[in-house]
């Protein structure tokens, strides 16, 4: 697993309060996960913060599971 | 239409003296002080250092961390002190949640949330980065928001604010609404948090809370000669109220009879207490009145009693003005000589210092007392220093705060 990936799983084990075992790829953030709209919200706060991008909201509708936002970061963190 | 009677039937406490009913009451009864160096922040460059925290306190022992991390600390510590009273009332089985409500108080709310996140934007860019968190957390509803939701009670829900009269505010709302028929059943009281740089920084500004560093235990002295403010607390008090037939009919246990609710403003300054003391002659005539006795049916008076210089003496007179000589017969005390002083919340924790001095049958005492004060009148019996054994039939809880705000709930030992 990549380092952004870690970080990533890592953010959400501490965010939503999850085991590590649930943060699977295709896991999504408000089906699988207990995460609400506030939640999703301060998740793509914590990862602008830790991977020093701005993601535009327009982008960060389409950040819905553990893989895309991965996938998105790995693209973009600078 | 007949107002319906209504009874306490659940008690809730989170404070400096203990985090149970049981603890609480014990710190009372043995005139415990809460008072300690300040833990929450480094206080060493303010000019008080000391204040009554809940201690040991972790929210990890409550809350799982998604949950705690979505409260502020005010917060935590009403839904704490609520599911004490509630589990106490038996209030989540059999009964119609759609009547009953959440009636909180709080001065305050979320200062710590406000203060962290404001100090995080002013280190920054200017770029905002506000927590999607900050604004539901801060809001001081929150707190009668969170109790709603954690235990689904759909009654009337909100939140009154009046600094240091709030919780006490909430208590008259909440018997009011259950008097009038609009809910069965009302968890209230108050909390508060405000152990933060900008409360102890605020409170120092306004000269209004002790200094004494160098003896933090006996800081708060209400009614001593040397007394030199009000000592910071925090915690919460909670109170399940409850009409009468509603609790007979599931057969509740019943604390006490709550049988009166004066408000009143001193029209006179944001800050300092009317000399006159006129506003509180009227706070304490109107919940008489409301209550349907007389001065002389009033055992025990919890008075607001901060331990500041001008504000104990002006609720004395007052209390002399309206009681008479029966004033001798009365026993006084202030709780918050040990408690420190829980702003908002201090109405809900001295409501349930009220009631328990009716079930046990003993004053707490008002701590700390060394060197009569000239100026009150030395014939009044202040409980200094030791509890008192007395039979409790009416006690009667008084708090008042910034802005003028004055409110006396009034309760007594209950009888079929």
């Amino acid at each position: 697993m990549s380092e952004i990936a870690e970080k990533v799983k890592a953010i959400i084990i501490d965010k939503l309060g999850v085991e590590a075992s649930e943060v699977t790829p295709e896991a999504s953030f408000t089906n699988d996960l207990g995460a609400d709209s506030l939640d999703t919200v301060e998740l793509i706060m914590e990862f602008e913060k830790e991977f020093n991008v701005s993601i535009p909201d327009d982008q960060a509708e389409n950040i819905g599971t553990v893989g895309q936002a991965i996938s998105y970061l790995e693209e973009h963190a600078k | 239409m007949a107002f319906r009677r209504v009874v306490v039937t659940g008690l809730g406490a989170i404070t400096p003296l203990g985090s149970t009913v049981p603890a609480y009451w014990e710190g009372l009864r043995t005139g415990v002080s809460g008072a300690a160096p300040i833990t929450r922040f480094d206080a060493s460059k303010f000019k008080t250092r000391f204040a009554c925290e809940v201690k040991n306190y972790n929210p990890d022992d409550y809350f799982d961390r998604k949950e705690g991390r979505k409260m502020d600390l005010f917060t935590q510590f009403a839904v704490i002190a609520s599911d004490e009273a509630i589990q106490d009332a038996g209030l989540l089985e059999g009964v119609n949640k759609d009547r009953v409500g959440v009636i909180w108080g709080s001065g305050i709310g979320g200062l710590k949330t406000f203060q962290d996140e404001s100090f995080n934007f002013a280190k920054g860019d200017g770029t905002p980065r506000y927590n999607p968190f900050f604004i539901p957390k801060m809001i001081a509803d929150s707190s009668s928001g969170n109790i709603s939701i954690k235990n689904g009670f759909r009654g009337p829900n909100f939140v009154t604010t009046s600094a240091c009269a709030s919780s006490s505010d909430a208590i008259v709302a909440a018997y009011n609404y259950i008097r009038l028929g609009m809910a069965d059943a009302v968890v209230t009281g108050g909390s508060e948090a405000a152990i933060t740089e900008a409360g102890v920084g605020g409170f120092n500004a306004l000269k209004a809370m002790s200094e004494r560093n160098d003896d933090a235990l006996t800081a708060s002295r209400p009614y001593d000669k040397e007394r030199d403010g009000f000592v910071l607390g925090e915690g919460a008090g909670a109170l399940v109220l409850e009409a009468y037939e509603h609790a007979q009919a599931r057969g509740a246990k019943i604390y006490a009879e709550i049988i009166g609710g004066g408000l009143s403003s001193d029209a006179y300054h944001i800050t300092a207490p009317d000399p006159t003391g006129e506003g509180v002659v009227l706070v304490m005539q109107n919940a008489l009145r409301d209550a349907g006795i007389k001065p002389e049916d009033v055992d025990y008076i919890n008075t607001h009693g901060t331990s500041t210089p001008l504000g104990d003496g002006a609720e004395i007179k007052a209390i002399q003005k309206v009681f008479g000589e029966h004033a001798y017969n009365l026993n006084i005390s202030s709780t918050k000589s040990m408690t420190g002083h829980l702003l908002g919340g201090a109405g809900g924790i001295e409501a349930v210092a009220s009631i328990l001095a009716i079930q046990h049958g003993v004053i707490p005492p008002t701590i700390n007392h060394s060197t009569d004060d000239p100026e009150l009148d030395a014939r009044l019996n202040f409980t200094f220093n030791a509890a008192q054994t007395r039979e409790v039939n009416v006690a009667m809880s008084n708090t008042f705060g910034f802005g003028g705000h004055n409110t006396s709930v009034v309760f007594r030992r209950f009888q079929e």
